[in-house]
């Protein structure tokens, strides 16, 4: 290790320090407000780590190869960073639920994201596996975080099942490290070629493996079954922070593994057919599934089930017609997940405000909420029609983005069955719109606004001002998404 | 290149705008008061828009256009905007029912700052889908529109409202995703999305997918918004359960944003297809008019009769369409233009003045109605006028439309005009029986209280009855400019018709 290692992985450092001094913090200060307002201004470190090798630019491998500072991995550091933040500024009032606990809440949700973060930069097989290690362990003990016997389902369940999509996915590894006989992305996809591998079924085996595994990161049917209870279970900041940053990460590991080792050039192996129909079902399993929630949080489980479903038509779309962009998949997957993003912290901030009131998670906890506080029914609205793909939100410019990739890859079929998706998928997002708007309130709101949760609904704000904005102007997030994947592919 | 005008810009966002500010600062009367002053300007705005294209230089004018609002040589959309001879008049038909759609909706008095602001929000969104020239971005107004219609219908609908808002946003979703695929379809065939260079640039693309495919792709979003049996379910409830305001805008404006695609998409863009399948235009035609007119003679909601009777009436845009296959293309397609402008002041005013009778009489039911003709003479005579006008009265705007349509239609399908001369005829009989029952005879006591129309439901009454009236005497002053518009297209068919087979 050399002072250049150590400049690139500066990030993944500030934030584990910043997540030390969040338990040190909270051990010496009584007054427990202060912490969150030391996480968020905490993350001004690793960020301002980010943008100083953003800055710096150009590709950088540093520990013999083993970890890489691209734009592609900077484009996730970011989206990670903001994530992270947003979803600890909307958990400030939430997190009261935890009683003493509040010291490590924080510190684990910035754990995880240090995990994420490696995840984004690691190009070599074990890196790849001990981040993403990093990133489940402290994300299970998280879902577990309320002493409840739900929440505690929740985190077993999400253990017990991590572990074994992990042991799936090691054994993935080992069949691709068996055959091509390094763990280093890039050799291995010069290896497949060098040694004839491109229809070994051994390989092919591992593959699958491999998908699986990552499938359950990202919860694509058929890996999707623990995405609802553990959803519904666990605290709703967790929910928000897995369906989000931790689906971001999901898609960059697999993003990097597919496009470096299994790139087409190598391996003469059609893993994106696999993909569009796992991309297929998961949108109409989800979709399907979600109509009939109840539970807001369930339905959202249910919902970003689908949404995996839509992220993965643009990996499905490799190889553009003569003329098209072969970069369109990927930089579809990049947009639709910042757009995701924001859309999904929009919804999540919201939960976790009527939450707050109403310590209640059914849908008709929002009935007349438009009335008792019509900024968040607002938020939640642009929230609602953004997962549809309605304008004016950036949910509509990157769902019509990623479908035109797959048009231009000659998936019409998937893109037939994305637009069909969306239909049914206004079915029960507009319900939610409905019981805001149209329902009256359960009882009369005597509560204050402020209870709320001040920063919950700055959360909400902030997430929902993107989704608008991007969904006018998409040009800024498409340009980096653009470089981002000319990093990766080249 | 650039080019500005900024007048479509305006038309666009001045409601847009409007729309805002109610939300952030006015409450209800001042949000109504906001709401009017922002649609007299739209009207002013519309009007003078209407009246500056110059119909002897035809084609595109007005132009906003700033290129690369999405700037990859692979994916690039331009903000691009402008009006020709098929536009210009929607664009004032948008502007006059917007002012409307406020006096309609004057005695709203339940939420009534996000009454006005979705029908603001509306008005703007629609003329955006008259005025876009890039693909996306009419697409993208074309959804725009769904969330303040599903707002207006579900909170202050009357009936099965909510389940009416749903069916109206599935059924428009359903046919948007069709057109989503077509319209990706053509960018990658032809690497654009402008619309005023894909007619062109179609007739040499190499089509990823068979032409007719594209045009049933695209044409069948529009054939649900306009509406085209079968796939016209969603119309009756939607107009049934919509408040006054609504309904007027819904059947004034929204329909027609089916009729202009047709044109604009169908027509324009795949001439030998409108041709090939104008059997199939005609058939469905046919079936919307007499389908229609038989269906809704037995209806005894006043609503969903005139709901019915769109139905009816849009069947005659369909069979102006499927005139292109003749040599008289021309002619039925300038009827089934001046049918769409028409037929959204008609309806417009049958539902203004069926709307005031619901909240005066708070029924709807014919046989609860009757004699109101000495309760309330206004209303009486603008439902009179508009009736007449609906059965195609000389005189008024309805005569012209569908003589001309017949005219246009006759050379290529005599039998299918001849018959659906019948739904003339089934017209008169629905429209002249309602007016009688609910405007004659003899007076129930229980509606001795009634008042006729207050000054602020006079005016929408008067505006529409005028504009009726103007286009029925002197239809040129609409239907030169639809010419004009419809001159290119109409070339590129007749040529195709007549030689090509």
């Amino acid at each position: 290790m050399n002072l250049q290692d150590i400049y690139l992985i500066s990030p993944e450092l500030g934030i584990g320090v910043v997540a030390a001094l969040v338990i040190i913090v909270d051990l010496l200060v009584s007054n427990k407000k202060v912490l969150p307002i030391v996480t968020l201004v905490g993350l001004l470190i690793p960020l301002f780590f980010v943008i100083q090798i953003d800055i710096d630019a150009g590709s950088k491998t540093g520990f013999s190869g083993t970890f890489q500072v691209d734009d592609f991995a900077i484009f996730f550091k970011y989206l990670i960073l903001g994530s992270t933040a947003v979803v600890v500024l909307s958990s400030t009032e939430y997190a009261k639920k935890f009683e003493g606990h509040q010291g490590e809440y924080y510190a684990l949700i910035l754990f995880s994201a240090t995990g994420m973060m490696l995840l984004a930069s690691a190009m070599e097989l074990i890196t790849l596996y001990v981040a993403l290690e990093l990133t489940a362990l402290p994300s299970a003990a998280l879902a577990a975080f309320i002493r409840e016997r739900k929440s505690a389902e929740s985190g077993i369940k999400f253990l017990v099942l991590s572990a074994v999509s992990s042991a799936v996915l090691l054994y993935g590894m080992v069949l691709v490290y068996g055959l091509t006989g390094s763990t280093h992305l890039s050799e291995i996809g010069s290896s497949i070629t060098a040694y004839g591998l491109e229809t070994s079924p051994a390989l092919l085996f591992g593959i699958v493996l491999i998908t699986a595994g990552f499938g359950f990161k990202i919860s694509a049917v058929p890996f999707q079954m623990w995405a609802p209870d553990v959803y519904e279970g666990a605290p709703t900041p967790v929910t928000g922070f897995l369906s989000v940053a931790s689906k971001a990460a999901g898609f960059a590991v697999i993003l990097r593994v597919f496009y470096t080792s299994f790139g087409l050039d190598d391996a003469n192996i059609d893993w994106a057919n696999m993909i569009a129909v796992l991309s297929a079902v998961s949108m109409s399993v989800g979709n399907l599934i979600a109509i009939r929630q109840n539970n807001i949080k369930r339905m959202l489980a249910y919902s970003t089930v689908a949404q995996a479903g839509y992220l993965m038509v643009g990996l499905a779309a490799i190889t553009a017609l003569p003329g098209g962009d072969d970069n369109a998949g990927p930089i579809g997957v990049l947009f639709y997940l910042a757009g995701y993003a924001m859309t999904n912290l929009a919804a999540f901030s919201v939960v976790i405000a009527v939450s707050n009131i109403k310590n209640n998670d059914s849908i008709e906890s929002f009935s007349g909420l438009a009335k008792g506080y019509p900024l968040i029914a607002v938020a939640m609205t642009l929230a609602m029609i953004s997962l549809i793909g309605i304008p004016p939100t950036v949910g509509f410019m990157a769902k019509i983005y990623l479908f035109s990739a797959a048009m231009d890859t000659g998936l019409e079929w998937l893109a037939i069955v994305g637009v069909i998706n969306s239909v049914i998928s206004a079915y029960y997002y507009l319900r939610v719109v409905k019981v805001m708007f149209l329902s009256d309130p359960e009882y009369k709101m005597e509560k204050s606004k402020t209870s709320y949760g001040v920063g919950a609904v700055s959360a909400a704000v902030i997430a929902m001002v993107g989704t608008f904005v991007f969904g006018i102007y998409p040009a800024p997030i498409l340009r980096i998404a653009h470089t981002a994947v000319e990093s990766l592919i080249g | 290149m650039t080019e500005f005008s900024g007048l479509l810009t305006l038309a666009i966002f001045l409601p847009i705008v409007g729309a805002i500010l109610i939300a952030l600062f006015l409450n209800g009367k001042n949000a109504r008061t906001l709401a009017l002053i922002t649609t007299l300007a739209e009207l002013a705005l519309t009007s003078y828009i209407f009246l500056l294209y110059d119909k002897e230089k035809g084609g595109y004018q007005l132009v906003d256009k700033f290129e690369g609002w999405i700037p990859f040589d692979t994916f690039r959309v331009d903000y691009f905007l402008g009006i020709d001879g098929l536009s210009a008049p929607l664009v004032l038909l948008t502007g006059i029912l917007g002012i409307v759609a406020v006096f309609a909706s004057w005695s709203v008095s339940v939420r009534m700052k996000e009454h006005f602001m979705w029908l603001l929000v509306l008005q703007g969104a629609v003329i955006g889908v008259f005025t876009s020239l890039d693909f996306f971005l009419f697409f993208l107004f074309w959804e725009l529109e769904l969330i303040p219609m599903f707002f207006l219908i579900s909170i202050w609908g009357t009936g099965r409202k909510e389940y009416s808002a749903m069916k109206f946003i599935i059924f428009t979703i359903l046919g948007s995703a069709f057109l989503l695929i077509g319209i990706l379809s053509l960018y990658f065939s032809t690497n654009t999305f402008d619309m005023t260079l894909l007619p062109d640039k179609i007739a040499g693309a190499n089509l990823i997918m068979p032409a007719s495919v594209l045009f049933f792709l695209t044409i069948i979003g529009f054939a649900i918004k306009l509406p085209v049996f079968p796939f016209h379910t969603w119309l009756p409830d939607a107009h049934t359960d919509a408040p006054t305001a609504a309904s007027v805008m819904l059947a004034g404006v929204l329909l027609k944003m089916g009729g202009y695609g047709m044109f604009r998409v169908s027509a324009s863009m795949f001439p030998e297809q409108i041709v090939d399948y104008s059997w199939l235009l005609a058939t469905l035609g046919l079936i919307n008019i007499l389908y229609g007119a038989a269906i809704t003679i037995r209806q005894t909601d006043l609503k969903r009769l005139i709901a019915y009777s769109s139905v009816s009436h849009m069947g005659f845009v369909l069979l102006g369409i499927a005139a292109a296959k003749g040599g008289t293309a021309e002619l039925g397609m300038n009827g089934a233009a001046l049918q769409m402008f028409t037929h959204g002041t008609i309806t417009g005013l049958l539902f203004l003045t069926v709307g005031f009778i619901y909240e005066k009489a708070h029924t709807r039911y014919i046989p609860d109605l009757g004699g109101l003709a000495n309760r309330m003479p206004f209303l009486a005579a603008g439902l009179l006028v508009a009736g007449l006008a609906s059965l195609g009265l000389p005189g008024t705007s309805g005569f012209v439309a569908e003589i001309t349509i017949f005219m246009g239609s006759f050379p290529a399908w005599h039998w299918f005009a001849a018959l659906a001369a019948i739904g003339v005829v089934l017209t008169a009989g629905y429209i002249l029986w309602m007016i009688q029952r609910v405007m004659f005879g003899p007076q129930l006591l229980r509606h001795n209280n009634l008042s006729d129309a207050s000054i602020p439901e006079m005016i929408p009454v008067a505006i529409l009855v005028a504009s009726i009236l103007v286009v029925g005497i002197y239809p040129a002053v609409i239907s030169d400019v639809f010419n004009t518009g419809l001159d290119p297209i109409v070339g590129e068919i007749t040529s195709y018709a007549m030689g090509g087979k």
